[in-house]
C-alpha cells in the first residue's frame, strides 16, 4: 500500500515533467502551426547548460539562467529560420526544425561527449521527503525525512521513501504551470497573445507585432522545455539521447491529449506519467495469468515468445499502445476538438 | 457498336533516352567502379534508391511527411531475412531472386495493417503518429529477441538452392545484378505510378485535400492506398537489403533510418520524381565515405540540410530543373560567371568553416594524439593562436565575399526571371 502512494506521486512528478515539455509544444503549435521537432533538443540543451552552470554558479540561479538562454536560442532560431521558411508551408517549418535536431545532437555530443555528464541532484534536495511506513498492528504512517531507521529496520515493517528532488520537480512545474496559466488568462500580455492565436490579421491590424509575438511564444515554449530539462536532467539521466528518448513520448502526449489542447496535453501527460511509473512494477504476463489459473501455456506455444512478454517489459512501448488505441477510438484525442 | 477513338501520341523521344541512360548507368557502373568498395557502395545506392523513390511516393506525392519509413523497409528485410533461413534449413523453396517480394509482401502487410491507424490523420498530426508507431516497432524488436534476433541480430547465407544459370549469388557481381534489375524496375514501376489516376488524385490530395472530397473522393483512403504501395515498394528494398548483407539487426527499423530516409529524400528533392535518386546517391556516398572521412559528418549534414531547407527547398533536383529552364532559354550563359564567383566564395566559406569544425573535433576527441592534426594534407597545430586567427579570418572573407557575390546573383536572378516572362509574352503574341 505504501508502495502504491510512492509510485503514484513519483508517477505525478514525471507526469508534470511531461506536461512542462507537452506545454510548450502545444502552445507553439496552435499559435503557430509548427511542431516544434527540436522540441526536446531545447529540453536537452537545458540539462547541460544546468550542468555547466551549476559548477560556477549553483544550481539555484542556473535554475532560473539556464531556461532564459534557452529560450534566447529559440527565439533567434525562430527568428532567424523558422521564419524564413514560414512561406513554404508547415511541413519545411517542421523539416527546418528536423535539421536543428541534427545539429544541436551533435553540437552537444562534441561540447559534453557522447556518455553522460555527471549531473547530479543538489545536495540540500538531496535525501528524502518523507517516509511512508507500514507497521504491524499500526497500519500506515507517515514521517517526515528519512524516517526512524530502527522503525523501518524492525521485523514486519516496512518503509518506502519519497525523494524530496520529486516532490520540488513536481513543485517546480506546478508553480510554473499556475504562472503560465495567470500570464496567458489574467495579463494584457496574455490577452494579445490570445488574440494573436485566433485572429492574427485582426491583431496585426490594431497595431500589434505579431511576428514579434509568435518569435515571444516560441522563445517562451523553448524556455519550458529548458526548465523542464534542468529539473529532469539530474532526476534521469543527462546524455545526448536524452531528446530522442522523450521526444517521441511528448509526441504522443500531445496527440492523446488532443492536438492544440492545453487540458488535453495535461491529462495525458499525468496519464503517461502513471502508466510508465506503474508499469515498470507489475510483473504479470500472459503466461504467468494462466499458470495460476492452472492453465500453463505450452513453452514451444508458437505464440509464447509474445505471450511471456510482462506488463513491466512491456513499459516502453505502452505509450504508443495508448496512441494507436485513443487513434483507432477517439481519433481527435482525449479532450481535442478538432477534427482533421 | 463501338465508337474508335484514333489518338495521336507523339513518341516521348526524351523519356526513352532518359530511361535508356538510367538503365545503361546500371549496366556499365560496376565495369567502371570495379574496386570492392565501389562495389558495396552500388548495391547499396541500388537498394537506397528504392526506399527514397518510395519514401518519395509519401513525401513528395501525397505530401504526407513520415517519421517511420524504416519499420516498412526494415521488417521487409525480416521477413525476407526468416524466409532465407527456412530455404536454406530445406523448409521451403523459394529462389533467392524472388525474396525481394516477399520483403515487399511484408512490407505490404504491414503498412496496411499500420497504415490503416496512421492515415487517418494528415499533416503535421500524421507526422507525429508515424513518429510514435515507429518507436513502437523499434521498442518491440528489443523485446522479441526471437523475431528480431536481440543484440546480434538474424543471419543468414544466401547461397541456397539449386544455382540457375550458374547463378549462385556468391559474388558481389551477381548480386549487384539482381539489385540493378529490381532497381530498374521498381523505378519503372513507380514512375508509372505517378501517371496513373491514383496517382494524379495524390498529388490533388496533398494540393488541396478539401477540393478532392468535394469531387466525391475520400482522400483518407487515397493516402491508405497510396501508403500501401509505398510500404510495398519499402520492402522490396528491405529484402534486397537482407540479400545484400545476408544479417539483420534491429538498427533496420530504428528512428534514425527513418530520419535519413526523410533527410536525403528532401536533399535530393521532393518535388521532381528523380530527386529521390539524387538523394540515395548522396545517402550511400554520405553514411559510407563521408562518415570514414570526418567524425563530424552529422554535424555537416545537419547545417547543410538546415541551409537546404532554408534556401533551397526544392532540393538538388529543384536546384537542376530551375537551371535547366534558364538553359531552356539561352539565358544560362548570362550567369555563369556568378556561378563561377558563388562557387569560389562558397568554397572559402566552406574551408574555413572545416577547419574550424575540425579543429574542435581534434581538441575534444584525439587530444591524446598530440596537437597536431592534419586537414587535407596540410599538418595544422591545433593549439597554435595562428591556426585559428586564421581560419576565423578566412571564414569572414569568405562569408563577407559570398554575401556581396549574393546580392549581385539575386538581383541577375531577378532580371533574368523578368526576361523570361517577357519572352513567353512575345511568344504569345506571335
Amino acid at each position: 500500500m505504501e508502495t502504491f502512494f510512492v509510485f503514484a506521486l513519483n508517477g505525478l512528478s514525471y507526469g508534470l515533467l511531461l506536461f512542462m515539455l507537452s506545454s510548450g509544444l502545444t502552445l507553439i503549435f496552435s499559435m503557430m502551426g509548427v511542431l516544434n521537432f527540436a522540441h526536446t533538443s531545447f529540453y536537452m540543451l537545458g540539462a547541460y547548460f544546468a550542468y555547466a552552470l551549476t559548477g560556477s554558479i549553483g544550481f539555484f540561479p542556473a535554475l532560473i539562467v539556464a531556461p532564459l538562454l534557452v529560450g534566447a536560442l529559440g527565439a533567434a532560431f525562430e527568428r532567424y529560420s523558422v521564419r524564413k521558411v514560414h512561406p513554404y508551408g508547415h511541413v519545411p517549418e517542421l523539416l527546418v526544425t528536423f535539421g536543428l535536431s541534427y545539429v544541436v545532437l551533435e553540437v552537444v555530443r562534441l561540447i559534453w561527449g557522447p556518455a553522460n555528464v555527471d549531473y547530479r541532484v543538489p545536495e540540500a534536495l538531496d535525501g528524502a521527503l518523507f517516509t511512508l511506513a507500514n507497521i504491524q498492528g499500526h497500519g500506515l504512517s507517515w514521517f517526515a525525512g528519512a524516517g526512524d531507521a530502527a522503525i523501518c529496520a524492525a521485523a514486519g515493517n516496512s518503509c518506502t521513501q519519497f525523494p524530496m528532488y520529486r516532490g520540488f520537480m513536481a513543485m517546480v512545474a506546478l508553480a510554473m504551470l499556475v504562472a503560465l496559466w495567470l500570464l496567458l488568462t489574467r495579463t494584457r500580455i496574455g490577452l494579445i497573445i490570445q488574440a494573436a492565436l485566433t485572429h492574427p490579421e485582426m491583431t496585426q491590424s490594431l497595431g500589434h507585432n505579431v511576428p514579434r509575438v509568435m518569435m515571444g511564444v516560441f522563445g517562451g515554449g523553448c524556455a519550458l522545455a529548458g526548465l523542464a530539462g534542468v529539473i529532469g536532467g539530474n532526476a534521469f539521466v543527462t546524455e545526448p539521447n536524452m531528446a530522442a528518448s522523450v521526444g517521441a513520448i511528448i509526441f504522443v502526449v500531445v496527440v492523446v491529449g488532443g492536438m492544440g489542447s492545453l487540458a488535453g496535453a495535461f491529462l495525458a501527460s499525468i496519464l503517461i506519467g502513471l502508466i510508465q511509473t506503474f508499469a515498470v512494477v507489475i510483473d504479470v504476463s500472459v503466461v504467468s495469468v494462466m499458470e495460476k489459473l492452472g492453465n500453463p501455456v505450452a513453452f514451444d506455444h508458437w505464440a509464447y515468445p509474445i505471450l511471456k512478454i510482462s506488463v513491466s517489459q512491456m513499459a516502453p512501448i505502452l505509450p504508443y499502445l495508448l496512441l494507436v488505441l485513443i487513434l483507432i477510438f477517439r481519433p481527435k484525442g482525449l479532450l481535442g476538438t478538432r477534427e482533421e | 457498336m463501338t465508337d474508335k477513338m484514333y489518338t495521336f501520341r507523339p513518341l516521348n523521344v526524351g523519356r526513352i533516352v532518359l530511361w535508356s541512360l538510367f538503365a545503361i548507368v546500371l549496366l556499365v557502373a560496376p565495369k567502371v567502379f570495379d574496386s570492392s568498395l565501389s562495389m558495396t557502395m552500388l548495391t547499396q545506392m541500388g537498394i537506397a534508391i528504392i526506399a527514397c523513390l518510395s519514401y518519395n511516393m509519401l513525401l513528395g506525392q501525397g505530401g504526407m511527411l513520415s517519421f517511420g519509413h524504416a519499420v516498412y523497409s526494415g521488417l521487409g528485410s525480416f521477413a525476407a531475412i526468416h524466409v532465407l533461413n527456412k530455404v536454406s534449413e530445406g523448409a521451403w523453396n523459394v529462389p533467392v531472386s524472388l525474396l525481394p517480394l516477399v520483403g515487399g509482401v511484408a512490407g505490404l502487410l504491414v503498412s496496411a495493417l499500420l497504415g490503416s491507424i496512421t492515415t487517418k490523420k494528415s499533416g503535421t498530426i500524421f507526422a507525429m503518429i508515424t513518429l510514435g508507431i515507429g518507436e513502437l516497432v523499434f521498442s518491440m524488436s528489443l523485446m522479441l529477441p526471437e523475431f528480431f534476433g536481440g543484440e546480434g541480430g538474424i543471419s543468414s547465407n544466401r547461397m541456397v538452392g539449386e544455382p540457375f544459370m550458374g547463378i549462385t549469388f556468391g559474388p558481389e557481381i551477381q548480386v549487384y545484378y539482381l539489385i540493378a534489375v529490381y532497381t530498374f524496375v521498381c523505378t519503372v514501376l513507380m514512375f508509372a505510378f505517378t501517371q496513373t489516376p491514383l496517382g494524379r488524385i495524390l498529388n490533388a490530395v496533398r494540393d488541396n485535400p478539401e477540393r478532392v472530397e468535394f469531387i466525391g473522393y475520400d482522400t483518407q483512403r487515397v493516402r491508405y492506398l497510396a501508403f500501401m504501395i509505398a510500404g510495398f515498394f519499402a520492402g522490396i528494398a528491405g529484402g534486397l537489403y537482407a540479400i545484400n548483407f545476408e544479417i539483420v539487426t534491429a538498427e533496420v527499423v530504428s528512428a534514425h533510418r527513418s530520419g535519413a530516409y526523410l533527410l536525403f529524400t528532401f536533399l535530393g528533392g521532393a518535388l521532381f520524381f528523380f530527386g529521390p535518386i539524387i538523394g540515395a546517391v548522396m545517402m550511400v556516398l554520405a553514411t559510407v565515405l563521408l562518415s570514414e572521412m570526418t567524425k563530424a559528418w552529422l554535424l555537416y549534414l545537419g547545417i547543410f540540410f538546415l541551409v537546404m531547407v532554408m534556401y533551397a527547398p526544392g532540393g538538388i533536383s529543384g536546384l537542376i530543373m530551375m537551371n535547366l529552364r534558364l538553359a531552356a532559354y539561352g539565358m544560362l550563359r548570362r550567369l555563369w560567371t556568378s556561378y563561377l564567383a558563388l562557387a569560389g566564395s562558397l568554397l572559402v566559406v566552406l574551408t574555413a568553416v572545416a577547419v574550424i569544425v575540425e579543429m574542435v573535433y581534434h581538441i575534444k576527441l584525439n587530444e591524446a594524439l598530440g596537437p597536431e592534426m592534419s586537414f587535407m594534407g596540410a599538418t595544422i597545430n591545433t593549439h597554435g593562436v595562428d591556426a585559428w586567427v586564421g581560419s576565423v579570418f578566412l571564414l569572414i572573407t569568405g562569408v563577407g565575399l559570398f554575401e556581396l557575390v549574393r546580392r549581385q546573383f539575386v538581383h541577375q536572378w531577378g532580371q533574368i526571371q523578368e526576361d523570361i516572362e517577357a519572352e513567353n509574352l512575345r511568344r504569345q503574341m506571335h
